[in-house]
């Protein structure tokens, strides 16, 4: 597997020899009827840990089917996904639940705010699972409020938000649980160029400042070029 | 606070539709209350009665009657301790639109067996003394304006003529349950003018009411009542006194069969409204239960949320719908004047009004809710785009 490296971000990250995320003979297959359709062939590729990593490929290349089984929002046919030394497709759906609200912040493409909540209480919907008080539980999101940029609108809804103010929502949303793993679904796909630019430049802060792991899916060659690698997959296979 | 939270608001996003809904289960609820009462009404007579009253009434048929002498006969069973009689008058008061039951009682032993009707002791008395005089309830006396005092025709159908009373006394019922649409007077000037006009109709009594010192010992009492009359002209058929108004209700069991069939109909036909609702509530969350699910939120909390929602919106709707049903009854007691001498939302009723508001929203929920809790977080996430 060849990874490629982007050089628009200077690499600042402490990194250890251990991947954070390895994956091993990971295949994916639906069957329809009689029919076996393959998603992802004997895919084999580690994460380091502070890697900033986009997936890229053409549409039904599997890139956003590899992305939810990192996430353990899927499970895959074989193979092995490990994550910070978890073999996650060994979990049962309870104890994956435990894992992503631990380990995993999502950032989706249509942001996929709860539109019943403000800005505030979406930040702060994944800390419901945790045992913090409510104290610390306002503190952090209003740190994680700021650090997107909008501690002025927590009490906004997300209709009264524009896509790109929701879409740092829902990164504030990510980041809140201080997870091992960020994962972005096409994140600026929804959004305009000025503002794409603005959401990928939050990720690249929150990579290089925070030494937030981070893995992108994305179509987008301008997108692809704020991460600090890029893995290409085509027909389920990687290919660069 | 954050499942409240997240239930009130969810369940006001679609104000129309919640707002439908609640008024929907409002009036089935309110229904159900109303056939439930009706149904209680009807059998009102039988609750009201006493463990420790027999009636005797001629086998054949409650039409004929028994001869004023049984009274004594019956007072020698053991087991007996009063006796008192009475007669249907069936009379019409200014027209037959204005029905109301009136017995022809004798008035002391009557009155002394029956300590639910309450009367002032001056009241009473007047209408012991006066033997044309008359006691009604309160309900029927307010029906129609009735004062202590005024003159009270009745247009005999069982025994012709015009009949005037006095009215000298108004009973007030011990509880809810108390029949107060009754009208009695005095059995001795029944019979006594009977007997001028129609000489063999006189001494005859319609239904005999026997006081028993012990309830338990009903059924054998009734029967050594019965066996005194075995083989006479007029033989008898001795029965509680709820058994004896049960027989009343059954000659109308299949009436109340469909209004209690109408009334749970109600319920179903609201129970599927209301699961049509929230399977569209949770067909278009889908993507936010995949969230949800997708942040760590586990199955049993997605159904929780759309089990919350629904019995949340059930129980609004049916607090809305008891609360409705008391005046409701109230107007429809009134419309239907002496029909329903008993009419009041009992306890129980309210209850099962509660406990079908529960059932809706339990049920509707259901389906819903399994699917909810089931959906595939990238199925789920993918119905957003």
């Amino acid at each position: 597997m060849q990874i490629e490296s982007s050089e628009a971000v200077p690499d600042v990250v402490t990194r250890t020899d251990a991947p954070l995320v390895a994956i091993r003979s990971l295949t994916k297959y639906y069957t329809r009827g009689e029919q076996v359709i393959p998603v992802l062939v004997d895919i084999n590729f580690d994460v380091m840990a502070g890697d900033y990593i986009a997936l890229m490929g053409p549409s039904g290349s599997g890139k956003s089917t590899l992305l939810n089984l990192i996430a353990g929002i899927d499970k895959p046919s074989s193979g092995e996904i490990r994550v910070a030394g978890v073999d996650i497709a060994g979990l049962s759906d309870g104890d994956l639940a435990a894992w992503r609200a631990a380990h995993v912040g999502f950032i989706f493409q249509f942001y996929n705010l709860m539109p019943v909540l403000t800005a505030f209480q979406n930040v702060e919907l994944p800390l419901q699972l945790t045992s913090l008080g409510r104290a610390e539980r306002r503190e952090r999101v209003a740190t994680a409020l700021a650090l997107v940029g909008l501690e002025d609108r927590m009490d906004h809804y997300p209709n009264e938000l524009s896509g790109g103010q929701q879409q740092r929502v829902a990164i504030a949303r990510a980041l809140i649980t201080d997870p091992t793993l960020i994962v972005a679904d096409e994140p600026t796909g929804d959004l305009d160029r000025t503002t794409a630019e603005e959401v990928l430049g939050l990720l690249e802060r929150l990579n290089a400042e925070l030494g937030k792991t981070i893995i992108m899916v994305t179509h987008d060659p301008k997108a692809a070029s704020h991460a600090r690698k890029i893995v290409q997959l085509e027909k389920g296979v990687l290919v660069g | 606070m954050f499942v409240p939270l997240m239930v009130l608001k969810n369940a006001f996003r679609h104000k129309l539709r919640t707002s439908l809904t609640v008024v929907g289960i409002i009036v089935a609820i309110t229904a159900f209350g109303l056939l439930r009462t009706i149904v209680d009404a009807w059998y009102a007579g039988a609750e009201a009665t006493s463990s420790a009253r027999l009636v005797s009434r001629n086998a054949i048929s409650l039409v004929f009657s028994m001869p004023l002498t049984y009274a004594q006969k019956i007072r020698q069973v053991p087991g007996v301790t009063a006796v008192s009689w009475a007669n249907w008058f069936g009379g019409v008061y200014i027209t037959e639109r204005n029905f109301f039951p009136q017995f022809a009682i004798d008035a002391a032993t009557y009155l002394d067996m029956y300590p639910e009707f309450v009367l002032k002791p001056e009241e009473r008395k007047a209408f012991l003394v006066d033997r044309r005089g008359a006691v009604v309830g309160r309900k029927l006396a307010d029906q129609y304006g009735w004062k202590l005092g005024d003159q009270i025709p009745l247009r005999g159908t069982i025994f012709p003529g015009t009949w005037t009373f006095t009215l000298r006394a108004i009973y007030d019922g011990v509880d809810a349950k108390t029949d107060e649409t009754q009208f009695f007077f005095h059995w001795q000037f029944l019979n006594e003018t009977v007997k001028a006009r129609f000489p063999r109709r006189g001494d005859q009594i319609g239904v005999y009411v026997v006081e028993i010192r012990d309830p338990t010992q009903a059924a054998a009492i009734s029967q050594d009542i019965d066996a005194t009359f075995k083989n006479s002209l007029a033989e008898t058929l001795t029965e509680t006194e709820k058994a004896f108004q049960l027989g009343f209700v059954a000659m109308t069991e299949a009436i109340l069969v469909a209004v209690q069939a109408v009334s749970f109909v109600v319920i179903v036909i609201i129970m599927a409204v209301m699961a049509n609702t929230m399977a569209m509530t949770a067909r278009e969350r889908y993507s936010e239960y995949a969230t949800m699910k997708a942040l760590g939120f586990g199955q049993g909390f997605v159904a929780l949320l759309v089990f919350a929602e629904s019995i949340g919106i059930a129980l609004a709707g049916g607090a809305l719908g008891i609360l409705l049903t008391f005046p409701l009854a109230n107007i429809f007691a009134g419309a239907m004047g002496t029909l329903f001498p008993v009419f009041f939302v009992s306890r129980e009723t309210v209850l099962m009004q509660l406990g079908a508001s529960l059932v809706i929203g339990v049920v509707a929920a259901a389906v819903p809710a399994w699917r909810a809790a089931r959906v595939r977080i990238v199925d789920g996430l993918r119905a957003i785009a």
